[in-house]
């Protein structure tokens, strides 16, 4: 990123104070790194990492099931694949990608000069080195590494080799990174917001990104709590999940999943945010029921916490558990479909143009939707009690999370990389990428819905025959959406990392609104040292 | 400094907000254990719910079934002996209102001078009260063996299911005893309905 590797470089003339002070230079730049913006570029660079071994993981599971039999790895290796690939993609891409947005727009958009806690900022990024290396490391450990499942259940975990204290000292980490980040955002949102910037002025990824921290900071230590237990079970004689002490297992998955279903919003809201900034930008139009969008999401953060049994209907719960937690689980859809309604009339007989963020916007908002609408037959406990742990549950997770997180990170990145690098992306090249993308992720997952209706179950190495042409599908779909991926580095973020291809403009989408557009392309290495005069609308800086 | 304390005390309150998340995390467990147990959600059976600690699902089944006490049945009790043995019941009928749990107690003893295995074979009459006619004890679910002149007492314990037909006011139970692994003997002038030992509902 240009304006990154060289800060001293492109600081245009009535820019030139911001530059008085540059950054170090060389290896110190970034290891010492306390600007918002270098640490967002390391987050966002970090979680890319991670999501190639991630997704390498991926590619060797489905090619181990590219047809039935045992062709490439022994049972015991898959499962640490499927164990694997779920940790990583979740702690390690996903989280750290949306706190790497966080970090490089939220100063921006709010015209603070920076985060609240610039150190901090720093420590949070480096805790995730080690704690990456020791989840990635575990393959090398005796037994290998964990094969759980993501899941991490106890009893399961109480019999795993070193490989598990490992991880769980790695989940840790990661999450003592995601506390200390969301103290971060959610200090300098209240905090440090421009004069005028008053809280339903604020652009709707700040807002999602405020929900998010709370929800991370209220669950993340309950997860830590969960894997401390597991961990003092493994060796220091407490009994928590272990039933010859009186401990109990299905207290595991309870606690697990106080955790988990918050952390699937964690993972999405930041999304909802990104798509709440771009659909209007392209339809030229403001977004519609902003004020909806609003409590929409606050709404989603709190029932997100009265749900989590819906993911285990099958552990014996009784009937009336059951029907609390499908009803809760229902009552989701209503915000979730007031946010999908809303983008819908924000497009609405708007004056639309499709770049390549409204191309991975919309085709969030249409695979984003399908994946709601199986969660939705999900959450009911009869239909549930036939689909758990098998493909239709792996085709929901995915079209919502790879639909639906990781398309709005690629729109985003393509939204605000002229921000970022102070050059436009190659236009034709995304359209390639979007459209290889959207395909190839349908023909990965889509038959993944059949498989579950026909009873495959997850996490297996092996499957009969009659599931061989869908799995054989999935696989070629699996291995071309992994190639755009490869394609997007390097014909996409690459040349624009070193600066190649046209100048951007400041404000190089025409209806795009917010603060971030206010500063030059790139963006320099200080931006808003004095707080901004903003006009009414918290949108536009005043002279 | 203002902004710079400000936000050291919001961080100050997000870590103590974090450490009591970390805290909470360990109280769910006396929570849902106490959850459950003020609410009950957690009693999977119903018959645990009144019985606790009942391991007879069937026994706790029944005694919740409302007693029906509008109605009242007179059981007749009726032994056959298929042989060369003493077999009665000890009292002749007894008044039941359907849901209500009732023990009665046959007799039987061998008169023979060698050991024999035996086992009772129930009827109904009429035959559709078979189906609301549940015995929750009985000795017709086992065989026994009897060393010569050994005499024994047995509980029938039983309940008669509300959904009776209200026509039905008396029913007449008939158990048929017989040798196992013996040939069976005629009936002495069948005047019990023999046709109808199909045991079913044994």
């Amino acid at each position: 990123m240009s304006a990154v590797l060289d800060p001293h470089g492109h600081g245009a003339a009535d820019h030139g104070h911001d530059d008085h002070h540059g950054a170090p230079h060389g290896w110190r730049r970034w290891v010492y790194a306390t600007n918002h913006k270098d640490i967002g570029t390391l987050y966002l660079l970090f979680a890319f990492t991670m999501f190639i071994i991630g997704g390498v993981l991926a590619l060797l599971i489905r090619a181990e099931l590219f047809q039935p039999g045992l062709q490439l790895v022994n049972p015991e290796l898959f499962n640490q694949f499927t164990t694997m690939h779920g940790l990583i993609m979740v702690f390690g891409a996903i989280m750290p990608a949306f706190v790497g947005f966080a970090n490089w727009m939220i100063p921006l958009q709010i015209g603070a000069s920076d985060m609240a806690f610039a150190r901090m900022n720093n420590f949070s990024f480096w805790l995730m080195i080690p704690a990456a290396l020791m989840l990635a490391g575990s393959f090398f450990m005796p037994g290998g590494a964990p094969a759980t499942g993501w899941t991490i259940y106890a009893p399961l975990t109480l019999q795993m080799g070193p490989s598990m204290d490992a991880s769980i000292l790695a989940l840790h980490l990661l999450g003592a990174s995601s506390i200390m980040g969301s103290i971060n955002i959610i200090v300098t949102i209240l905090n440090m917001r421009a004069p005028g910037m008053t809280l339903m002025k604020m652009p709707m990824f700040v807002w999602t990104w405020l929900i998010t921290a709370y929800l991370l900071i209220a669950v993340m230590p309950v997860l830590a709590g969960a894997i401390t237990m597991v961990l003092t079970d493994r060796h220091f004689g407490t009994t928590f999940f272990n039933p010859a002490g009186g401990g109990d297992p299905v207290m595991f998955q309870h606690i697990f999943w106080f955790f988990g279903h918050p952390e699937v919003y964690i993972m999405i809201l930041p999304a909802f945010g990104i798509i709440s900034q771009i659909v209007p930008a392209f339809s030229r139009k403001r977004l519609f029921g902003y004020a909806s969008m609003v409590y929409a999401t606050s709404s989603i953060a709190i029932l997100s916490f009265i749900v989590w049994a819906h993911h285990m209907y099958t552990t014996g719960m009784p009937v009336t558990g059951q029907l609390f937690f499908m009803y809760a689980t229902m009552l989701i859809s209503v915000p979730t479909g007031v946010k999908v309604f809303n983008w819908i009339a924000t497009m609405w007989k708007g004056s639309m143009s499709f770049e390549t963020p409204m191309l991975f916007a919309v085709g969030f908002i249409f695979v984003f939707t399908m994946g709601g609408f199986t969660g939705l037959i999900l959450s009911m406990a009869p239909i549930d009690l036939q689909l758990q742990d098998g493909y239709y549950v792996v085709a929901h997770f995915h079209y919502v999370l790879v639909a639906g997180s990781l398309f709005t990170m690629f729109a985003g990145y393509y939204y605000w990389s002229p921000k970022w690098t102070g050059v436009m992306y190659n236009e034709t090249r995304g359209k390639i990428h979007f459209w290889w993308t959207l395909i190839s992720f349908n023909v990965t997952f889509f038959p993944m819905h059949f498989l579950g209706l026909a009873g495959m179950p997850r996490r297996y190495a092996d499957y009969p025959m009659q599931f061989a042409d869908f799995n054989a599908w999935a696989s070629f779909g699996a291995f071309a959406f992994g190639f755009a991926q490869v394609y997007f580095f390097f014909f996409i973020v690459l040349p624009t990392m070193r600066g190649q291809g046209e100048k951007a403009a400041q404000r190089p989408w025409e209806a795009a609104e917010g603060l971030e557009w206010e500063v030059p392309s790139p963006a320099p290495f200080h931006t808003f040292e004095n707080p901004p005069k903003l006009n009414a609308d918290a949108n536009r800086i005043v002279a | 400094m203002r902004l710079r304390q400000n936000n050291l005390l919001m961080l100050r309150k997000l870590t103590v907000v974090a450490l009591g998340m970390f805290a909470f995390g360990y109280a769910l467990i006396p929570i849902y254990k106490h959850i459950c147990e003020m609410t009950g959600i957690n009693i999977l059976a119903l018959g645990e719910k009144e019985l606790p600690g009942s391991g007879n699902a069937r026994l706790s089944k029944a005694d919740n079934s409302q007693v029906d006490t509008s109605r009242t049945i007179t059981v007749e009790f009726d032994a056959n002996a298929r042989g060369p043995w003493q077999f009665k019941p000890m009292q002749s009928s007894v008044q039941v209102h359907p849901g209500q749990l009732m023990s009665v107690m046959y007799e039987f003893q061998n008169v023979q001078d060698r050991s024999m295995s035996a086992q009772a074979i129930p009827s109904y009459a009429p035959s559709e009260a078979s189906a609301h006619f549940n015995k929750m004890e009985c000795f017709c679910f086992n065989q026994y063996t009897l060393a010569p002149g050994e005499k024994k007492q047995w509980p029938v314990v039983f309940v008669i299911d509300p959904k009776l037909s209200k026509s039905v006011n008396t029913i007449t139970l008939s158990y048929t005893f017989f040798e196992v692994g013996s040939k069976t003997p005629a009936a002495p002038g069948s005047k019990v309905s023999a046709v109808s030992v199909s045991g079913e509902g044994v």
